[in-house]
């Protein structure tokens, strides 16, 4: 086990990947000589080359639908955008072309695409720079969604995903670049559609993903000095997600409350929270609640933004709803 | 360059075979057979087979939903696009695709796409693989004078040339986007001349006349072979029916349509053929009826082919996930098999256009 930040556990395994298969290329706006927006590509060009290795013009749309024609045809292109605010504009290409070729080609045509990036809200970035988007990527079919929490999970999966013959769609949260933790020695490999138990307790249910993780540990924190033992699941995909780690949990501790940095309406959270009442009924002792961001764009002043996302102590205050402490 | 009495023959024959093979599903559709959007190719045939015809087995081609012509062209089975019309098992794409998705990537022909403009970045991406292979295929991206005028045009066009990518960007402007005659669409009307922003090579072609067509691709597909470089090719050409079944096209004069009916690719190869001492009546007759056949057993196919599977809903939505299961309820616990509602009589209304 090696102590890395979650910035370098993913250029690892990039690094990794682009040594394991040469049909991997990365494109993106600043990922060759300025070795990455956020450092993730580093030293790659350097090693594998500027036809690899490609800056692109700051044309979204045109580069992720360039990667996907690409992938059509056999290259397994990772388009990285700066960050997910910039991948909207390329959503057309996704939503229309990558998800989609498969099918409408009759089986054809795969995508081995990953379209990946920092997304999630940062430091006083103010509303155009500080969004969770995954729900809008996970609704769709044909699609995978995968939002890693910590460096391990960040380079297991990142490893899949390059490997995954479909589009996967990899957001990696932005605040969480510097943080760091153990990640294995070796060759890994975590499958995408797989939870983890961060924190295995017997009370209550949280389930979390992205950066909510952390936070959401933190609150554990703060229960278990209360004397509450809470689990924090953590889906690392939410597309496909994992039922029976869901499920297998909410059986166990008969209350959930789920953690969710998007908007409250129309998200994936509140799809868990379908799963939940409807695979799981007889097993509640309490409502299930959603924890989101305040429903408005992100505020730049620190005090606002402060007040915007689940934080710790919002999180235990709902588990103790929950639980009718 | 002049052409082969057989290459001619050869590009006559195509020709012909879209235009029969159109004319029949317009009929089809007019029978019910066909549902949907159906983008005919009549009148614009010169362009698809003129350039199509210039490509090697291993180039690519790829274009919008106005395709069936295209793979055609390409030498996809008449047959298995008619069943895809038809929304049946055997056609080209299972019955999933439908008029605006006919893909044959056997024979290079990576599809139809619904969305004006969204084929522009994956032609370009095509072009990018075989050059990141080290093969010197070529790709070909058609797509209409609306298209241009997308943002993903502009953005590809430039990385195109910035990275020197061998696709040649087939305009074919036939001077409607839809309803809207180009001139109120944009600035700058001929087409091609859009290419000089990005220090692109730009040409406009005679797109009612297939030789001249030939001759252009067969330059520019060398060009692009052995300097991987683009270009853009404005085809300049009209269709004869409206933008889709739904649209009586009333915003042209009958005058107008008249005047490219004189300038029809067809005919005008007929003529010059005839008047070579190329072709005669005899030879025109055989060929039109060895067309008719072809089209027949092309509705025949299609009549023949079955409905496809229920399960077939959940096939093709991911590689490697042969059935897939699905998020979420699963709608077919609630369809009571023995009360399934089998509609009647008429078919449900269709959207009125796009």
């Amino acid at each position: 086990m090696a102590l890395l930040s979650y910035r370098d556990a993913l250029n690892q395994a990039l690094h990794e990947e682009f040594a394991r298969d040469d049909k991997v290329i990365l494109l993106g706006e600043e990922v060759a000589q300025y070795q990455g927006a956020f450092k993730v590509s580093a030293g790659l060009l350097q090693k594998f080359g500027e036809k690899r290795v490609i800056d692109t013009p700051i044309s979204e749309a045109g580069f992720v639908g360039m990667a996907i024609g690409a992938a059509c045809l056999g290259i397994k292109p990772i388009a990285e955008v700066m960050t997910f605010n910039f991948a909207i504009l390329a959503l057309d290409q996704m939503i229309n072309n990558a998800a989609k070729m498969l099918s409408m080609s009759g089986g054809q045509l795969s995508v081995p695409l990953v379209l990946r990036g920092p997304g999630g809200a940062a430091h006083q970035l103010a509303s155009q720079h500080s969004q969770a988007l995954e729900s809008q990527y996970a609704m769709i079919p044909g699609l995978k969604v995968v939002l890693p929490a910590t460096p391990a999970d960040a380079k297991g999966l990142l490893k899949s995903a390059i490997r995954d013959p479909n589009p996967v769609v990899f957001i990696e949260g932005e605040a969480l670049y510097p943080t760091k933790g153990e990640v294995p020695d070796g060759e890994y490999v975590i499958p995408i559609g797989k939870a983890d138990i961060k924190r295995a307790g017997k009370d209550v249910t949280l389930i979390a993903w992205s950066r909510m993780t952390l936070v959401t540990l933190e609150a554990a924190r703060l229960l278990e000095a209360e004397g509450i033992d809470a689990e924090v699941v953590d889906l690392r995909t939410v597309r496909p997600v994992d039922r029976e780690a869901i499920l297998t949990s909410v059986r166990k501790t008969n209350r959930a409350v789920v953690i969710e940095e998007a908007w409250p309406w129309a998200t994936v959270g509140a799809s868990i929270v379908d799963l939940i009442q409807r695979e799981a009924f007889d097993d509640l002792d309490a409502p299930v609640l959603k924890l989101n961001g305040v429903d408005a764009p992100m505020p730049y002043a620190k005090n606002l933004e402060h007040a915007m996302l689940p934080n710790p102590d919002a999180i235990a205050v709902a588990a103790k709803k929950v639980l009718y402490r | 360059m002049p052409h082969s009495k057989e290459t001619q023959l050869e590009l006559l024959e195509r020709m012909l075979l879209l235009r029969r093979f159109e004319e029949r599903a317009g009929q089809q559709y007019g029978l019910g057979k066909i549902g949907g959007f159906c983008h005919l190719y009549i009148g614009q045939e010169a362009v698809a087979v003129g350039a199509l015809t210039a490509l090697r087995k291993d180039d690519h081609a790829l274009s919008g939903y106005r395709e069936h012509g295209h793979a055609l062209a390409r030498g996809t089975d008449p047959g298995a696009v008619m069943a895809e019309l038809f929304g049946k098992s055997n056609g080209t794409t299972l019955g999933k695709g439908g008029s605006m998705h006919i893909f044959d990537s056997e024979r290079g022909f990576h599809g139809g796409y619904g969305i004006v403009g969204g084929q522009i970045p994956l032609g370009a991406g095509m072009a990018w693989a075989t050059k990141l292979k080290g093969q010197d295929s070529v790709t070909v991206c058609f797509f209409g004078d609306a298209a241009i005028n997308q943002g993903v045009w502009h953005e590809v066009a430039n990385m195109a040339e910035l990275w020197g990518l061998p696709v040649i960007f087939v305009c074919e402007n036939n001077k409607y986007g839809m309803g809207t005659e180009v001139s109120r669409a944009a600035a700058v009307p001929d087409v091609y001349k859009r290419a000089s922003a990005y220090d692109m090579h730009g040409e406009k072609v005679d797109g009612m006349d297939v030789l001249a067509v030939r001759d252009a691709m067969d330059r520019l597909v060398l060009r692009a072979r052995t300097t991987m470089k683009p270009a853009l090719l404005e085809a300049a050409c009209y269709r004869y029916r409206g933008h889709s079944m739904a649209d009586p096209a009333t915003y042209r004069t009958k005058e107008e349509l008249e005047e490219y009916k004189k300038k029809d690719p067809i005919e005008r190869l007929k003529t010059s053929m005839t008047a070579a001492g190329q072709l005669d009546e005899a030879a025109v007759k055989a060929l039109e009826a060895k067309i008719k056949a072809q089209v027949d057993a092309a509705v025949k196919f299609a009549e023949g082919g079955t409905a496809p599977e229920l399960h077939e809903r959940f096939t093709h939505v991911y590689a490697g996930i042969e059935q897939y299961q699905g998020e979420g309820l699963k709608l077919d616990d609630f369809i009571d098999p023995h009360h399934v509602h089998i509609p009647t009589g008429k078919a449900p209304p269709t959207a009125g256009e796009a």
